[in-house]
C-alpha cells in the first residue's frame, strides 16, 4: 500500500507518492481557475493506481478543496517534515510559495521547534516577484538570469509590493540598468524572508523549499542576506507534499480539518 | 467521556448583570440630579466617588471594546473617525469612542451621554490625548489629568515617599478642583470608602486568579473577561468589590471539587496583550484542543494587584494595606501607592519587568506554550512584547504570535489564526481531542 502527500497551493497542486518513506511517484498541475478540477487532474495523472493508495494526507491552504483526504496536517508541518527527511542536516526551512513564506526552525526529528510567517502581505511571497517581472516585460526565468548579472547595488526602500511597483517605475525612468533593478526586487524580497528567518533564530544547515526556490536570482540574494550556503533540493516545490505523505506514514495528522477551513 | 467535570459559572449572570447596570446608570445620571465624568480605566476612580453617591463614570477602555464586540457599530465608530480625519493607526479603542461621539450613539442604546467633566491619568501617549479630543468634540468639557509617571515600583525601583508625593499632590489638587468644577462640597468619608473598595477589588481579584493555578483550571481566559472588566469599569464601587468576594468563594469551591473550565484540560497556555475582541471565539477554538488560556499578565495584572518576588520568581496577591486609610491625605497616597505597584505600569519602564512577570506566570501556572497577540490596537500594551516573547522562549516556553487588532476587526483575520494555532499545537504535541 501507499501513501499520498498532496500539496493543493495557490497556484499548484503538488502530489507525492510514497512508500516506506521514499519517493515512488511526483505530479505537479497548474492549479489554474478551477481547483477541484486541478486535484483531480493530478490524480488521474499518477501512474500508481489510486485503489493502491491506502492513506491521502493534504496541505496547503486549498486542501478542504481535497475530497479524497483521509488525513490534514498544516503546512509549516509539512515543509519541516518533508525539509528534514529530505536532508537529515537541515535545522532551518525557509518555504517561499505564490501567497506566502515561511520561516521554520525544526530539529533533528523534523519536528517545528518555532515558525514565523508572514502576514496579508504579498511583498515575501512569489507574487512579488511576479508582479516585478510583469513590471519589467520580462518573464520569471529571464528576471532571475538578469539578477546573477547584476554589478550595482540598488535598494527598493518600499515596505510593501505595491509601491515597490511605483518604486520600479522611478527606477526605470533613472535609467537605471535592468540587471541592478532585477537584483533589487530579489533583494527585497530576501529582505523579508531573512527577517522572519532571524526571529525563529538560524540553525544550520539551512533549506529553501516553494516554488520560488527554482528563482536562482532569489537563491542568491538569500544566501548573501543570510551569510550562509543555502540547499534547494530538487523538485522544491514538491517538498511539502512529500513531507505530508511521511506524517501519514508516521501517523501523525488530523483526520479531520479545522474548522477555518471548513 | 470528558477527563473532568464542568459546571457553569454560577456568578457569571451577576457579572453581566453589574456591567449592564453600570452603562445603564451613566446613561441615566442626569434624570435624578447626578453626575456623569469619564476618563480611563486606569484613572483614580475612587477619587469623584468623593462627590456624592449619584455620580457615575463611562471608562474608556471597556467602553471602546464593547463597541468593538459589536462588529456593525464599531465600523461605523471607526469610519466616522476616519472621515473626521484621525488617523487609522491610532489607538482602537480610542477611535471607537470619539468615533460613538461623532455619530451621537452610545453603543448601549441612545444618543452619547454627553459627561460633565473629565477625569484622567496619563498612561500612555494615547490617554494623554484621548480626552483633548473628547473635551473639543464635545463643545469644551473641564478636563484634570494626573501624571503618573514616576518610575517603575519595587522590586523594580523604589516609589520613593517623593514620587508618592507628587502623585498624591495632584490628586489633592484636583479634589479641590472637583469641587470648584461641580459645586459638590467633597466628602473625605465617601473617598475612604471608595479606596478601601478599591484595595478590595483589585486584591480579591488576584487572589481569584490565582486559583487558576489549579489543574484543572476553574476558569478560562475568555470567560476572565467578562469578571475582571468590571475592575476597568469601577473598581472603587462597592457592588464591584462584594462581588469578587463571592466570585471567589466560587472560584475557590470549584477548585476543592475539581470543576474544569475545559473539560478535556491537556495543555495550559497563556495569552498576552488584550484580545480581539470581535473573534473571543478564539479562545473557544483552542477547547477543540482541551487546551486553555489560563489568564495573562494582562488580565491577572491590568486591575489585579499582585507582588513579584524575583528570589523565588513568584506572582502573589499584594496583601490589602494594613489598616484604613483615616483622612483625605492618607487616603490619596495609599491609593497612590497601591496603583503604582500595577504591574501593568512596569513594562512602560522597560519591557523586562514585564518578561520577569510573564515568565512567572509560566512557571507558577503550568503552562505548556504561550499565545502573543501582536496587537496593532494598543501602543502601550504591546510596548516591548517582541522583546517579551525572546524572553519567554529563552526561559523555554514555545511562544506563538499573531497579528491583530483589539478594537479595529478589520484588521484581524481570524481564519489566518486559527490556521496558526493549528500549526503551534503541532509544535506543542498537542492533537484535538474527541468532542
Amino acid at each position: 500500500m501507499y501513501t499520498a502527500g498532496i500539496d493543493v497551493g495557490a497556484k499548484t497542486v503538488k502530489i507525492v507518492v510514497t512508500q516506506d518513506g521514499k519517493i515512488v511517484e511526483r505530479q505537479i498541475v497548474s492549479a489554474g481557475q478551477d481547483a477541484q478540477a486541478a486535484i483531480e487532474e493530478a490524480w488521474q495523472s499518477l501512474d500508481t493506481p489510486l485503489a493502491d493508495i491506502g492513506l491521502i494526507v493534504a496541505t496547503g491552504s486549498g486542501r478542504k478543496s481535497t475530497k479524497r483526504a483521509n488525513g490534514y496536517v498544516t503546512e509549516v508541518a509539512a515543509a519541516a517534515k518533508g525539509a528534514q527527511k529530505t536532508e537529515p542536516e537541515v535545522r532551518t526551512v525557509v518555504d517561499v510559495g505564490a501567497e506566502e513564506g515561511r520561516a521554520i526552525r525544526i530539529d533533528e526529528n523534523g519536528k517545528v521547534v518555532d515558525f514565523a510567517i508572514n502576514e496579508k502581505c504579498a511583498a515575501g511571497a512569489g507574487a512579488f516577484t511576479e508582479a516585478m517581472a510583469r513590471a519589467l516585460e520580462v518573464d520569471l526565468p529571464t528576471l532571475a538570469a538578469m539578477s546573477l548579472k547584476s554589478t550595482g547595488n540598488v535598494a527598493m526602500n518600499a515596505q510593501c509590493a505595491v509601491f515597490a511597483e511605483s518604486e520600479l517605475v522611478t527606477l526605470v525612468h533613472s535609467n537605471t540598468p535592468k540587471e541592478d533593478m532585477a537584483k533589487a526586487i530579489h533583494d527585497a524580497i530576501s529582505d523579508r524572508i531573512v527577517s522572519m528567518v532571524r526571529r525563529v533564530g538560524m540553525a544550520e544547515e539551512v533549506m529553501l523549499i516553494g516554488g520560488v526556490a527554482l528563482n536562482n536570482g532569489f537563491v542568491a540574494s538569500l544566501a548573501n542576506d543570510l551569510e550562509t550556503s543555502v540547499i534547494v533540493p530538487q523538485d522544491p516545490q514538491l517538498v511539502s507534499a512529500f513531507g505530508a505523505a511521511i506524517l501519514g506514514e508516521e501517523g501523525n495528522y488530523a483526520e479531520s480539518l479545522s474548522e477555518t477551513m471548513e | 467521556m470528558a477527563k473532568y467535570p464542568t459546571e457553569t459559572l454560577l456568578s457569571w449572570s451577576k457579572a453581566k448583570e453589574i456591567r449592564e447596570t453600570y452603562y445603564k446608570n451613566y446613561a441615566a445620571a442626569h434624570d435624578k440630579g447626578g453626575i456623569r465624568w469619564v476618563g480611563g480605566a486606569w484613572t483614580f476612580d475612587a477619587v469623584p466617588a468623593g462627590l456624592g453617591g449619584d455620580v457615575y463614570s463611562l471608562t474608556s477602555e471597556p467602553y471602546g471594546a464593547s463597541c468593538a464586540f459589536n462588529k456593525d457599530f464599531s465600523t461605523r465608530a471607526m469610519e466616522a473617525a476616519e472621515t473626521a480625519g484621525y488617523a487609522r493607526d491610532l489607538c482602537a479603542y480610542m477611535r471607537n469612542y470619539w468615533g460613538s461621539i461623532l455619530m451621537n450613539e452610545y453603543a448601549f442604546g441612545g444618543p452619547f451621554p454627553k459627561p460633565d467633566f473629565i477625569w484622567q491619568d496619563h498612561i500612555c501617549c494615547s490617554h494623554a490625548k484621548w480626552y483633548q479630543v473628547v473635551s473639543e468634540l464635545e463643545g469644551g468639557i473641564p478636563m484634570f489629568c494626573v501624571d503618573v509617571a514616576v518610575g517603575p515600583a519595587e522590586p523594580f525601583g523604589t516609589l520613593t515617599e517623593a514620587k508618592i508625593d507628587y502623585v498624591a499632590g495632584q490628586i489633592l489638587d484636583g479634589i479641590e478642583w472637583l469641587e470648584k468644577t461641580t459645586g459638590r462640597t467633597y466628602d473625605d468619608e465617601l473617598f475612604i470608602e471608595a479606596c478601601w473598595n478599591d484595595f478590595r477589588s483589585t486584591s480579591k481579584w488576584a487572589q481569584v486568579c490565582e486559583l487558576n493555578k489549579a489543574v484543572p483550571a476553574p476558569l478560562d481566559e475568555k470567560t476572565m473577561y467578562s469578571l475582571y472588566v468590571l475592575a476597568t469599569l469601577q473598581k472603587s464601587w462597592g457592588v464591584v468589590a462584594d462581588y469578587y468576594d463571592e466570585l471567589y468563594d466560587e472560584v475557590k469551591d470549584r477548585v476543592e471539587r475539581g470543576i474544569a473550565a475545559v473539560p478535556n484540560e491537556q495543555a495550559r497556555v497563556m495569552s498576552d496583550t488584550q484580545p480581539p475582541w470581535s473573534a473571543l471565539k478564539l479562545f473557544r477554538y483552542l477547547e477543540q484542543y482541551g487546551v486553555v488560556s489560563v489568564g495573562s499578565l494582562y488580565t491577572f495584572g491590568l486591575e489585579g494587584m499582585w507582588d513579584f518576588d524575583p528570589a523565588t520568581g513568584d506572582l502573589v496577591p499584594r496583601p490589602m494595606p494594613a489598616k484604613k486609610p483615616t483622612t483625605r491625605e492618607e487616603a490619596a497616597r495609599e491609593l497612590v501607592r497601591w496603583h503604582l505597584h500595577k504591574p501593568e505600569y512596569q513594562h512602560f519602564y522597560d519591557c523586562d519587568y514585564k518578561s520577569q512577570m510573564m515568565i512567572a506566570i509560566c512557571k507558577n501556572w503550568g503552562l505548556s506554550g504561550v499565545m502573543l497577540h501582536y496587537n496593532r490596537g494598543c501602543e502601550g500594551l504591546s510596548l516591548g512584547i517582541a522583546e517579551n516573547r525572546l524572553a519567554i522562549q529563552e526561559a523555554g516556553y514555545p511562544v506563538m504570535t499573531f497579528e491583530g487588532n483589539m478594537g479595529d476587526e478589520r484588521e484581524f483575520d481570524l481564519g489566518r489564526t486559527m490556521q496558526r494555532v493549528d500549526a503551534f499545537m503541532e509544535t506543542l504535541g498537542v492533537k484535538k481531542v474527541a468532542a
